[in-house]
């Protein structure tokens, strides 16, 4: 009897201990959805590692947000969506946002995540016409879309050819996924405009084996080759563009197929490969040196640090410091810190990242500004060039930011959102 | 010569060096099954095992650093700066031999008598831990591989064959990756290998009585046990090759352990007791579906039909030869 007197209070004591030290220290609740494991780790493991160590900092500089501490727990899934969405349903209570990182669980957690009154940031991935705020009330997808992505590398090429590529022959190869199929109806749209040909390629998960699809373009030949990959894909596919001499200024990665761990299996043979970015690499930003000084130097470092500069840590800190941005934006258009889920994402849609608030944030001409509002979920809907020189092993921007074909792409995000609002009885706001 | 037929047969030819990438992988299967009657599901994350550890020993890696780091508050990371390429196979040969012995004591002794199924889900369990102790000891991220073969298009292939295109056609020779050619010889190597230890030499022998019939074996003085460690541990070492093949092709990381699946078909059609049917497997399955996928993969919607399409093959030959082509002919008397 006394045993078990025993064993309820200390159960009791527990729970009231741990409740207390949740209530005092996870005031700000960001999920993290991550793959530390699995085929796609390699990609996974430095954006989560620019999450977490930004989460630190920013909780070891500023106090927390507002003075609210953040709690960023991890959940593993693998890049599988069936777990993804379990993840979400565990960490749903009191999450001020999701970020996926995958274009699947995005597209699982839209409607889900809609009615539960939870924000998602599918930052530069996930469904494009979430961009248009009238009928994604939740989602935000910005600094920039799929869609805007694949008329940014015609955009590129168009330069390179003095606007006429009527005739040319555009391949993409793809992810055989809800991701790299993203991109498919703005390039058959553009391929109208600009009267180019354009093959499609896809290649299945994970893409270890990729021969008979650069036989493929070896025999047709295309004047240039575009990338919608991710993990193991981008370097098999580099690797065999490089093998079959394809002149590798032609080929054009989306921002996802353009990391260090994409180019550097294939060695020489992948200098002069380009990939589009939204983001800078290297480690010379004030946020950087806080990172070092707050978090890395006192040992507290997400994984060995060995990622710290890389692009896509880069990308974790940009996405981090957006989630970020919108908790202080809420806190600040409500008077105050304890802001629920429905404030975070009325933050999120009043993000404005202009460049002074930039470089206030310690992200000087690290990303190009952007803002959000009511109808514009997508952001400024800027890239760049970048083109990774093999010998120094270093990316480089080789063009200024730019925009897409606006025309094109904001006339297919209004059609397919419309179509979504239509199917899913969704009445537009912002009027 | 046409060079539609002249692509037809750079495709063959290219579907038969992938066969040999896949042969590579299932040789390791049949090995084992053949010895033990066990389907080792762990196969693939051996190669990757043996590809990470390759690495770790060639770039002097300290293993479980981040662990120790983690645990002690150190900052290790590398030993030495690099380590030759020789000596790094050798170690890692070692290390294969060594996870051998660990998987015997460890789990095969306690599960001696148990039905297949048993043991099949004792490999499924130890793929997961090989993989999870891999990633402990040598971390998640993306390794170049190089031992010296040389990869990329083989130009004097390309060089030999534009010419026999018909003059002013459109041609630029044929494709070969020379990473594949070497593949291809070391393959060849391997089996002749294999075949003359298990013909020529008394453990040989002795691997095939156990192979044959494993009370019979026991039976004139045959150590089921030490057989057991030198069939999974000749199965690491051609692990170890696969690893490095595929590890060279795409660098090191953990989706190599899927190289798994890409063997599967080939036993289900040559057969989970033959190394001759890995073989005959693996080129039938690689030109099978590189044809598929170049010639008829453009009428399905979907496209990068080449995956599933070597499964539907092995299962149509399963239809006709559930043994597969060189598989042991199922007999139940009654």
């Amino acid at each position: 009897m006394r045993i078990k007197q025993l064993l309820i209070g200390m159960t009791a004591s527990v729970i009231a201990v741990s409740s207390y030290i949740e209530m005092a220290v996870a005031d700000l609740k960001f999920p993290m959805l991550v793959y530390r494991t699995g085929a796609y780790a390699p990609n996974g493991i430095p954006n989560a590692d620019g999450f977490v160590d930004y989460y630190k900092m920013i909780n070891a500089r500023d106090g927390g947000i507002g003075g609210e501490k953040i709690l960023h727990p991890e959940c593993e899934t693998g890049y599988k969506t069936q777990v993804g969405v379990e993840c979400y349903e565990k960490n749903k209570k009191d999450a001020m946002v999701f970020q996926p990182m995958s274009t699947g669980i995005t597209y699982q957690l839209i409607p889900k995540a809609t009615a539960d009154g939870v924000t998602v940031y599918s930052t530069g991935y996930g469904r494009t016409s979430a961009a248009n705020g009238k009928v994604f009330k939740w989602i935000f997808n910005a600094p920039v879309t799929y869609w805007d992505g694949a008329s940014i590398a015609v955009r590129h090429i168009l330069k390179q050819n003095f606007g006429n590529i009527k005739g040319k022959k555009i391949a993409l190869v793809y992810h055989n996924s809800a991701y790299g199929k993203e991109p498919i109806r703005t390039l058959e749209t553009l391929a109208k405009k600009h009267g180019y040909k354009l093959m499609l390629l896809p290649v299945d998960h994970p893409g270890q084996e990729q021969k008979a699809t650069w036989l493929k373009i070896r025999k047709a030949r295309p004047n240039y080759v575009l990338m919608w990959g991710w993990g193991v894909m981008n370097q098999v596919a580099i690797k065999s563009a490089a093998s079959i001499k394809f002149p590798m200024e032609n080929f054009i990665g989306i921002w996802w197929s353009g990391s260090e761990n994409d180019v550097l299996p294939a060695g020489q043979g992948a200098h002069g490969y380009k990939s589009l970015t939204f983001n800078a690499p290297g480690t010379n930003y004030q946020v950087h040196k806080d990172i070092k000084k707050y978090v890395h130097d006192k040992g507290e470092a997400s994984g060995d640090g060995s990622h710290f500069g890389t692009v896509l840590y880069n990308r974790g800190l940009f996405q981090a410091m957006v989630q970020v941005e919108a908790a202080a934006v809420a806190q600040k258009i409500h008077g105050t810190s304890k802001i629920t889920p429905a404030m975070y994402r009325d933050g999120m849609e009043n993000v404005n990242l202009s460049a002074k608030r930039l470089e206030e944030l310690g992200f000087k001409d690290f990303a190009p500004p952007f803002k959000n509002s009511c109808e514009n979920h997508g952001g400024s809907g800027l890239a760049a060039v970048q083109q990774w020189d093999a010998k120094t092993k270093k990316w480089n921007m080789i063009t200024e930011y730019m925009y897409g074909d606006s025309d094109v792409v904001q006339k297919l995000i209004a059609e397919d959102s419309s179509k979504y609002a239509a199917e899913q009885k969704i009445a537009e706001r912002c009027n | 010569m046409s060079v539609e037929l002249l692509n037809f047969i750079e495709t063959v030819l290219n579907g038969l060096m992938s066969g040999v990438m896949y042969s590579l992988v299932a040789l390791g299967f049949v090995l084992i099954f053949k010895a033990s009657g066990v389907f080792n599901f762990a196969q693939g994350v051996f190669a990757l095992f043996a590809a990470l550890t390759l690495v770790g020993y060639q770039t002097g890696q300290v293993p479980f650093a981040h662990l120790i780091n983690e645990l002690f508050g150190t900052n290790y990371h590398n030993w030495y700066a690099s380590m030759p390429n020789f000596f790094a196979i050798l170690l890692t040969m070692v290390t294969m031999i060594a996870l051998a012995w660990i998987i015997e004591r460890l789990v095969l002794k306690h599960l001696v008598n148990q039905d297949p199924i048993i043991l099949f889900m004792a490999t499924i369990g130890l793929a997961f831990a090989l993989e999870g102790v891999g990633d402990l000891m040598w971390g998640s991220d993306v390794k170049v591989l190089d031992v010296g073969i040389p990869s990329g298009g083989s130009i004097w292939l390309e060089e030999a064959t534009i010419g026999l295109a018909a003059e002013g056609s459109d041609y630029y020779g044929m494709y070969v990756d020379v990473l594949n050619i070497w593949a291809t010889v070391i393959a060849v190597i391997l089996v002749v290998s294999l075949a003359l230890f298990s013909q020529y030499t008394k453990t040989g022998r002795a691997l095939r009585a156990v192979a044959d019939d494993h009370q019979a074996a026991l039976s004139v003085g045959i150590s089921l046990r030490s057989i057991w460690i030198l069939v999974w541990a000749i199965s690491g070492f051609i692990a170890m090759v696969a690893g490095i093949m595929w590890g060279t092709e795409s660098g090191v990381q953990f989706s190599l352990s899927l190289i798994a699946l890409k063997a599967l078909p080939v036993l289900i059609l040559g057969g989970f007791t033959s190394i001759p049917g890995a073989i005959i497997g693996g080129l039938m399955i690689g030109v099978g579906e590189k044809l598929a996928e170049i010639y008829i993969g453009g009428y399905f919607e979907t496209g990068a039909i080449e995956n599933w399409f070597a499964y539907v093959m092995a299962l149509v030959f399963l239809l006709f030869r559930p043994q597969g082509l060189f598989g042991d002919k199922i007999i139940e008397r009654v």
